[in-house]
């Protein structure tokens, strides 16, 4: 019989997938706002993976900053363009083509790192608390962080520059 | 009660924790039609009106003496209420975006609701594993503000399904004022967990148990989260996604009877989750200065039920009555207040307490 988690996450990731296809092709509508509603769905269901995987800091923080504020941004941005062009635009067949060699790439780099890696021992299980979390952020991989935060930073200040008109 | 005791851990689980929900989520609308009750007689008393006072069934205006009474009181006003918003029309006009403007509302509702699934409202009830939170998330506080930070989306959503004017700029509003505020928000708590050590809101209600209430160790933190609490919530001063005056009814000009009732009820929960929130995180939860320990009976826990409950129908009347005694703000003054005043200062806020706690502890 089944682990009831088992179950969990095969609803969640059936969720992330169907999701995130109805994201980019959606068969039923080419409204902007709906792909942007199933890439926040997916980003939920795959809060939930993580749940799964007792990350929860993860997992709220996954749902805090990607569905919560990037994507109510990008919802805001949409409505005040009002793409109508793009719910009445045509697939080309190039487009197609491209798209295709590059999920093809894309997947063949996710099946090589999935068959490199080593299998994660069930009994040493890890728990995504703040703290451990925390530590390891400021120890082990300061760097990164550091310069993660640096461009976070060159990206503010580029925003700003190219927001404001009349620079004094 | 002696059944209980051979089943299942996990089905006795299963079984408290629908339990609790069911209670938590009962009390929390009745809480929702009475602080519409409130709110009309508090804004009446303001105003120099009289408000609700002679909507009865018919039974009651035959008791003696309490009858004419409990009329005045308008106590059945909320069920008259709750009726006329069940069988009004529920009109769909012609031109609206029709799958979003029937989900709007829904999902305007379930992320109040959720808010309430991590906020511990006891100690205990009957024995000490009992423990009054429907979940005891080691990272309580995240799971609220990810929770909270959905809630945009019904007011958007509204607005976007509305598909004219003025319901689109009270959803464009809101998604920037929510946004502006929820950084704020977020900020103003990171001071309170640099004291407590946990994100576990259990624990913090722990900490103020023996350690005093966080609102006399953290005034700037608690003002900053008052205000926010009310950008989020859209309530007056801030309630410009709505603002009646300049944009009709803001994102639910176009909504009617059960659809319309929804937003209200969101709002409403909205304000007793975020009150929850204030009396958990600042004013001790379910303790009081000489009630700190855990209860050990069932009195004891029905009683540190009671202290939070009632702690939290204080905030609700707080909530009530700003919103009659203020006018409302201009739009560049909210986002004036958000992000040059408030976020500098809840920032101010968590480098002091960073070098106090650094300067003490270790």
């Amino acid at each position: 019989m089944p682990q009831p988690t088992d179950l969990l996450f095969y609803a969640f990731a059936g969720l992330t997938l169907l999701c995130g296809f109805l994201c980019v092709a959606n068969p039923l509508s080419r409204n902007p706002v709906t792909s942007a509603m199933f890439l926040v769905l997916t980003i939920v269901s795959m809060a939930g993976l993580f749940v799964l995987l007792h990350a929860f800091f993860l997992a709220a923080v996954q749902v805090l900053v990607y569905a919560g504020a990037v994507m109510v941004l990008f919802l805001f941005v949409i409505m005040l363009l009002d793409l109508k062009e793009e719910e009445r635009r045509k697939l080309r067949k190039v487009t197609v083509g491209l798209g295709a060699v590059a999920v093809a790439a894309i997947a063949g780099i996710l099946a090589k790192a999935v068959s490199g890696a080593v299998p994660f021992g069930g009994d040493k299980l890890v728990e995504g608390g703040t703290k451990p979390l925390g530590r390891i952020l400021f120890t082990q991989y300061l760097l990164p962080f550091e310069v993660l935060s640096i461009l976070l930073l060159v990206a503010m200040v580029g925003v700003i520059l190219l927001s404001k008109k009349d620079l004094k | 009660m002696d059944a209980l005791k051979y089943l299942d851990p996990t089905v006795q689980f299963i079984l408290f924790s629908v339990l609790k929900i069911a209670v938590v989520f009962g009390v929390t609308m009745t809480f929702v039609a009475y602080a519409v009750l409130v709110e009309r007689k508090v804004s009446a008393w303001i105003q120099d009106r009289v408000g609700p006072n002679r909507t009865a069934p018919p039974i009651v205006e035959f008791i003696p003496v309490l009858g004419p009474f409990l009329t005045r009181l308008g106590i059945f006003q909320p069920m008259a209420d709750g009726l006329k918003f069940l069988l009004k029309e529920d009109f769909t006009p012609s031109y609206v975006r029709t799958v979003y403007f029937w989900i709007a509302p829904a999902i305007a509702v379930i992320p109040a609701f959720m808010t309430l699934a991590v906020i511990p409202f006891g100690s205990t009830l009957g024995n000490p594993d009992n423990k009054m939170v429907i979940a005891d998330l080691n990272v309580g506080i995240l799971y609220t503000f990810g929770i909270v930070s959905l809630g945009v989306y019904g007011i958007v959503l509204a607005g976007y399904a509305a598909n004219s004017k003025y319901p689109f700029l009270g959803g464009i509003r809101s998604s920037a004022q929510m946004i502006s505020y929820e950084i704020a928000m977020g900020m103003s708590v990171v001071s309170i967990f640099m004291l407590v050590g946990d994100l576990n809101l259990s624990k913090v209600v722990e900490y103020q148990a023996h350690g005093g209430w966080l609102v006399l160790k953290q005034p700037v933190a608690f003002v900053v989260f008052l205000v926010a609490a009310f950008a989020e919530t859209n309530r007056l001063p801030f309630d410009l996604p709505e603002s009646e005056s300049e944009l009709v009814g803001g994102y639910h000009t176009e909504y009617s009877s059960m659809k319309f009732a929804l937003f209200f009820l969101g709002e409403y929960a909205n304000m007793i989750a975020s009150s929850a929130m204030m009396v958990t995180l600042f004013f001790g939860g379910w303790s009081l200065p000489f009630l700190g320990e855990p209860a050990n009976g069932l009195l004891g826990g029905v009683l540190h039920i009671g202290i939070f409950v009632a702690k939290m129908a204080a905030f609700m009347v707080l909530f009530i009555w700003v919103r009659w005694m203020f006018p409302r703000f201009r739009y560049d003054q909210l986002m004036d207040l958000g992000w040059r005043r408030f976020i500098p200062l809840a920032l101010a806020n968590i480098l002091v307490t960073a070098l106090v706690v650094a300067f003490t502890n270790r």
